[in-house]
């Protein structure tokens, strides 16, 4: 029986009297890929964000690996190092280079020797063609670019669960190519678990186990990945592919 | 204008200037690293020491610093605590300075996006790591101009240490004009005395505040 990463039972979230997520219930195995699909506002960023104690939530148990979550900030931040996740603003730190970006979280969090990660970091860093870049700044870098070192800087942590919200979602049409082909090979090379929130239809249903289709905070169907796309079982995930083809 | 009395009370005015940088430099370094910390504990809403931190703020910004000098010099000895005046020149100054810089720098913390933090805390880190390696040094490059401009506030505040007979430049000009009443000359000299100091300052703190800036965010 294939190892469950994460699971999430009853979740329920509030911003004040307004109810974000209703009741989501879900699971993923190791080496799954489970894209998060819906109409922006759906609540697909926040139940994203949940998944890393980013956002609290007000009932509902979350699971890693087999263990309750107990949502408190000493946990979560335990618990982050095994969960990466990279942002659709890229978010690197701008005062450091590329490489001090990478080094910063595994030799200051996670105590590991400067020089093994540094080595790692260099690897990482050819996979993804940037390796000349080590010593710029994020400034010398491109949208794409940029995105492709916060993969790097996430992978370096070695985690269990990659969270992507929107990777590409502000970047130029051509740079999306680039960081999706990464995001591809590390769920075909590595098998990395991963949820991703996109509206990359092609490249959600190329890399799909599961797909969840939110709309208004409520999972509508949980359907796997290429079924999703060519037989839908609700209208409104009908509707919403439709609305997506041009 | 009389030149010679110019002339003659240089080394006088001397004495003054150094004291002057003197207290200033001391009191500026101490109000930064209590801004600093000031304004940590309250950016990360420290039990206790955020709301203590947030009345002394209140405090030491709508109270006057000639105030807070008679209160060290002349209240303090009576409850038994008596100190040499330039003590209480400095201690007020740190005491005033500190909460100006406690709001600048929370100003420059408060600028720090918010989806920095998240980056900062997906990748595991603790709240002190936060404030370390996100937090500190964009909130410090941001804090840059409130920081110039509180630098530039306290030297001249300095003048004021003349109410508690501190020696600084406008004691010593004071003085000299109770003496010998060439009050054009010796004013004469104290502005231009201000001026040597702060003028370079002022250009330099520009300089510095867009290396900073350039050497953080790149704009």
């Amino acid at each position: 029986m294939a190892e469950e990463i994460l699971k999430v039972e009853h979740l329920d979230k509030y911003y004040g009297d307004w109810q974000a997520l209703h009741d989501i219930n879900f699971s993923i195995n190791k080496g799954e890929v489970v894209t998060l699909l819906g109409p922006s506002g759906s609540g697909k960023s926040t139940l994203i964000r949940t998944l890393n104690g980013l956002e609290s939530y007000r009932k509902g148990t979350i699971y890693f690996q087999g263990k309750k979550v107990d949502p408190n900030p000493k946990e979560w931040q335990a618990l982050r190092q095994k969960i990466g996740m990279v942002f659709q603003s890229y978010d690197l730190f701008p005062n450091l280079t590329v490489m001090d970006n990478i080094l910063l979280a595994p030799t200051k969090v996670q105590g590991r020797d400067k020089e093994e990660v540094r080595k790692e970091a260099l690897a990482l860093l050819d996979r993804v063609e940037l390796r000349k870049h080590a010593d710029s700044y994020p400034r010398q870098l491109s949208g794409g670019q940029k995105q492709r070192i916060a993969i790097v800087r996430a992978l370096a942590m070695h985690p269990e669960l990659m969270l992507f919200d929107e990777v590409t979602a502000s970047l130029d049409p051509e740079m999306v190519r680039g960081v999706l082909k990464i995001i591809k090979e590390l769920s075909d090379q590595d098998h990395m678990t991963m949820i991703i929130v996109t509206h990359e239809m092609n490249f959600a249903a190329k890399i799909a186990d599961k797909v969840l289709f939110l709309e208004k905070g409520k999972i509508l169907e949980e359907t796997p990945g290429k079924q999703f796309f060519d037989h839908p079982q609700t209208d409104r995930a009908a509707e919403f592919l439709n609305s997506m083809d041009f | 204008m009389n030149w010679t009395v110019i002339q003659q009370s240089l080394p006088e005015f001397a004495q003054g200037f150094k004291l002057t940088l003197w207290l200033s430099f001391v009191g500026i370094i101490g109000a930064i690293i209590v801004g600093i910390i000031s304004s940590l504990s309250q950016y990360f809403r420290v039990p206790v020491v955020g709301k203590i931190v947030g009345a002394y703020v209140e405090i030491a910004r709508n109270t006057p610093l000639l105030i807070q000098l008679f209160f060290l010099y002349y209240a303090f000895p009576v409850m038994g605590i008596k100190m040499a005046a330039q003590t209480c020149g400095i201690i007020g100054l740190i005491f005033l300075g500190g909460a100006y810089m406690a709001e600048g720098f929370t100003g420059g913390f408060n600028g720090v996006s918010k989806s920095q933090l998240d980056s900062g805390r997906a990748l595991g880190m603790s709240d002190f790591q936060l404030a370390r390696y996100i937090v500190f040094p964009q909130g410090f490059a941001l804090s840059m101009p409130a920081l110039a401009a509180n630098i530039i506030f306290l030297i001249k505040e300095t003048s004021i240490f003349s109410v508690i007979a501190i020696p600084e430049l406008t004691n010593t000009a004071l003085d000299l004009i109770g003496m010998y009443y060439q009050s054009n000359e010796y004013l004469f000299v104290l502005v231009v005395a201000y001026a040597i100091i702060l003028i370079p300052l002022i250009v330099f703190l520009t300089w510095l505040e867009r290396r900073v800036r350039y050497g953080t965010f790149g704009d």
